[in-house]
């Protein structure tokens, strides 16, 4: 049963890869907004935002624009799984004898290549326009992992909201309103110090600001954006990312799971 | 397979979908689940195939019940919904192979397996374009192809031809006509009634979560009455049909401006009856029929209302949002 769990959610992952292989104008639409980001931030900001960070605002920017990148995937997929239901798709899956996990995990390990993919685009437009990592590769790799990890993560979210909501288009509502105030209200793109007081605190336990704080952690930047207070979580990045993440995906793959299972029961 | 007692309400209980609904098929025979939007078609079938669970009431398919043993009903069963549930980006080569795979068959198994289909269901010049190029037709005989990657026992077909046109009407006719043929047990749901008229055994009609009325075709237009003659001719001759039709039904007769109607009994001999008497008369009917009740007068007479939608379906409204 579980190698046909895991060979039918292999079967699930082929078919989104088939997918951007049939269609590659999705796989250019998922990798140039990112790409974007980078450059009109890199160009638009990076002239006017002071730091005496060496080497400039780019290196402050990278990590921020990563984990911005990686939280849109809780968007993603919750779009591509409320478009399954809708057309019927998830009804045929479920009406297969296959195990009742594969049909979410094959989506969450699609998504994730797909991240991989997206994560190495951005990383070279960020080399292009000055971002240099100091810490040396094991740290480096260390913080892709960190980011990959934290996509994966927030798929699952993905994959609870995709089966509650159920309509496209309001998921990509929904999707926008989550994740635009959580990455803003964060250190990724400018101090955190010039918010009001309420924000500053909501900042200082933003799993994004965590995440944000690990990523220069690892990438060898001192974050000049984050740690007003001597919180906790702005103390220990690397231990409280790692902890949102094991939180998240112990409370959502079960939900999620479970979720799928009863759907529409 | 048997449904018994199937109750399902939807919003707490307010909407009643199936209102302890009872029916069952008998292995290699088709049964057409027949009525509006709203009646419960849907709700049915998702129980059945494992997808709904009922309030109460049981359900089981080849003697499984399919509450208690999903996963072994899934492997006995497939499933054509309304819409074509296939992934539109990829194309039927690319949907087949990987409901194959799905279904635990090896890769060669499962290329092999989508050609054969491909071929048996007239698609094979499409087989590598995308679904979404497809017609309406192909995309429902793609939907079909891919729920008989088993060779289920049982089929599911859910208003299989709603919304195409009378080519792809006629096609996916032939294509059950087939299926049936090689002995699959069937439920077919339908709002139309020509379409259970043709492809089903027996027709159970089901209105606002109930089986209202089960029989053959021919069983139920007798339910509702026999045959009727029709002559209409030119003004002229109508007094003089309308004795001759009298003479023959030895019923009252109904005239309709030019057209003169009457029920009887022997319907070949009265119509025989008929022609001698008309041509002995010389008079040149403008048109002869034996009108056999149709399955909308078979509606009307059970329902007191006619084939049409009385209720929003739930599942349907759902559809767009929820599933």
């Amino acid at each position: 049963m579980v190698n046909y769990a895991l060979a039918d959610a292999v079967v699930i992952t082929k078919r989104q890869l088939l997918q951007l292989a049939r269609i590659p104008e999705l796989l250019v639409f998922s990798t140039i907004q990112p790409v974007m980001f980078v450059l009109l931030f890199r160009f638009v900001f990076g002239g006017s935002i002071q730091t005496d960070q060496p080497g400039g605002y780019v290196q402050l920017l990278m990590p921020g624009i990563f984990v911005q990148t990686v939280a849109f995937t809780l968007a993603s997929t919750a779009i591509g799984l409320a478009e399954d239901m809708k057309k019927g798709l998830i009804d045929r899956f479920r009406s297969l004898p296959i195990s009742r996990g594969a049909v979410v995990i094959g989506r969450t390990f699609g998504d994730a290549l797909l991240n991989l993919l997206v994560l190495a685009v951005m990383a070279l437009a960020g080399f292009a326009v000055g971002w240099r990592p100091t810490s040396g590769v094991m740290k480096v790799s260390l913080g892709f992992l960190f980011l990959f990890m934290f996509g994966y993560a927030l798929s699952w979210i993905g994959i609870y909201v995709g089966l509650s909501v159920k309509e496209a288009r309001t998921v990509q509502s929904v999707g926008f309103l989550v994740t635009f105030p959580l990455t803003f209200l964060s250190n990724a793109f400018a101090p955190t110090t010039g918010m009001p007081r309420a924000l500053q605190y909501f900042a200082e336990w933003n799993p994004v600001s965590s995440m944000v704080a690990a990523c220069r952690q690892l990438f060898g930047v001192e974050n000049q954006f984050g740690a007003t207070a001597n919180s906790w979580p702005s103390q220990h990045p690397l231990e409280t990312s790692l902890l949102y993440m094991l939180l998240l995906m112990a409370i959502f793959i079960p939900l999620s799971i479970k979720k799928y299972k009863n759907t529409s029961h | 397979m048997i449904a018994e007692n199937l109750i399902k309400t939807y919003d707490k209980g307010k909407v009643r979908a199936l209102d302890d609904l009872s029916l069952d098929v008998e292995e290699g025979t088709v049964l057409s689940v027949l009525g509006p939007n709203g009646a419960g078609k849907t709700t049915t079938v998702r129980i059945l195939a494992t997808l709904l669970r009922p309030d109460s009431g049981v359900a089981t398919v080849a003697g499984i019940d399919v509450a208690k043993h999903p996963d072994k009903v899934r492997k006995l069963i497939g499933l054509s919904g309304q819409y074509a549930a296939v992934d539109e980006t990829l194309t039927g080569w690319d949907n087949l192979v990987m409901f194959g795979r799905l279904h635990h068959l090896g890769k060669q198994q499962s290329i092999n397996l989508a050609n054969e289909l491909l071929e048996r269901f007239s698609l094979t010049d499409s087989a590598r374009r995308a679904i979404k190029t497809y017609s309406g037709g192909m995309r429902r005989r793609l939907d079909l192809a891919a729920s008989l990657i088993v060779q289920p026992k049982v089929l599911f077909l859910d208003e299989p031809t709603t919304g195409l046109d009378p080519r792809g009407r006629m096609e996916m006719w032939k294509v059950i006509e087939e299926l049936v043929m090689g002995g699959v047990t069937l439920l077919l749901t339908t709002q139309y009634l020509d379409e259970a008229d043709q492809l089903a055994d027996e027709i159970a009609v089901i209105d606002h979560g109930k089986v209202i009325a089960r029989g053959s075709s021919d069983a139920l237009k007798r339910q509702v009455g026999g045959e009727r003659l029709e002559i209409t001719v030119e003004s002229d001759d109508v007094a003089k049909v309308q004795e001759i039709v009298t003479r023959i039904s030895r019923h009252a007769t109904h005239v309709d401006s030019r057209t003169v109607s009457a029920p009887v009994s022997n319907g070949a001999g009265a119509l025989i009856e008929a022609l001698r008497a008309l041509d002995e008369s010389k008079i040149h009917p403008l048109d002869i029929a034996l009108k056999r009740p149709s399955l909308d007068d078979v509606f009307l007479s059970l329902t007191g209302h006619v084939a049409e939608e009385t209720v929003i379906e739930p599942v349907k409204k759902k559809r767009g949002g929820r599933w």
